[in-house]
């Protein structure tokens, strides 16, 4: 019988290569959303994971709704990438300055 | 090893195996499809915890919806990928370094941690015998009904948000003008004129 250990050992392995991401793409928009996607994912698979140990179905509900705001999220920040695309002509977050902060 | 067991290495290193592809990878086409296998194995994970109403909307909505969006824009926009991943090699170090720290706390948690005391009784809906769509759907509709709409106010308010963003009324380009069509007076449209032969107009 696989325990819950293993869930969640996945789980952080998954978070950090996410983190991993967000370092190693500094440049990469759309890398960047999709580390932000694999740690969500991440924060699911714990979510599922101690709902069925603990006999419990609100990890699962908890689950959808961090489904539909990772959904959300990536639409509005893909919908900005394009906005941003066709002003500056690149996805560089270093040209990221418009508003100098 | 029972096949419970093997399933659960299988999808584990396959997830792994995805999301770090999606993180190194050099392509961003192929970072996205690397990405779906992630999902795709995660949903798998989810079928073994005996959660298949998450498993097939992670699929659905994750594989069948976000992971299309991406390869959209990823396909869409004409960006210079090469010259984005040239400065990799830079934040390497710096990345592993966190993520090893990242990695260590978690495991230093995961080494210590318990369930407190007669958590049995602070259960707030348990599962039944019932299939799983079917109580996750009472519960929902029951308890949680304000935070699913909720959610699908969210969901609306980012489908306008993605629109406004996006959409761009174009000035070069020809379109159609209802109005003019529909007020247009057929007896104006066309005239006929006798035209003499060998004279012309």
């Amino acid at each position: 019988m696989i325990g819950l250990e293993h869930y969640l050992a996945v789980a952080a392995a998954l978070f950090v290569i996410g983190i991993f991401g967000l370092f190693l793409n500094r440049k990469n928009i759309i890398i960047l959303l999709m580390s932000i996607e694999l740690m969500l994912l991440s924060v699911n698979i714990n979510f599922v994971a101690f709902s069925a140990y603990l006999n419990d179905y609100v990890g699962q509900i908890f689950t959808l709704f961090v489904l539909t705001v990772a959904a959300a999220e990536a639409a509005i920040g893909l919908a900005i990438l394009v906005c941003f695309f066709r002003n500056k002509g690149s996805i560089d977050v270093e040209d990221v300055n418009v508003m100098k902060g | 090893m029972g096949i419970a067991e093997l399933a659960f290495y299988a999808f584990s290193m396959s997830t792994l195996i995805g999301g770090i592809f999606t993180v190194v990878s050099r392509n961003p086409v192929h970072s996205v499809l690397w990405l779906i296998l992630a999902f795709l194995s995660a949903a798998g994970l989810f079928v073994l915890l005996g959660a298949e109403f998450v498993a097939m909307l992670l699929i659905i909505v994750y594989v069948g919806a976000v992971a299309v969006l991406f390869l959209f824009v990823v396909m869409m926009l004409d960006v210079d990928f090469a010259e984005l991943k040239a400065e990799m090699a830079k934040y390497l170090p710096l990345g592993l370094l966190i993520g090893v720290i990242v990695l260590m706390q978690l495991m230093f948690a995961f080494g210590v941690w318990d369930y407190s005391t007669g958590y049995e009784g602070r259960l707030a809906a348990e599962i039944g015998t019932g299939t799983n769509t079917a109580e996750l759907g009472a519960i929902i509709y029951d308890d949680y009904i304000l935070i699913f709409q909720l959610s699908g106010l969210i969901l609306l308010v980012a489908m306008i948000g993605a629109i406004v963003l996006t959409l761009r009324h174009r000035v070069d380009i020809k379109r159609q003008d209802v109005v003019a069509q529909m007020m247009r007076d057929p007896a104006k449209a066309m005239e006929l004129k006798d035209v003499k032969p060998g004279q012309g107009l």
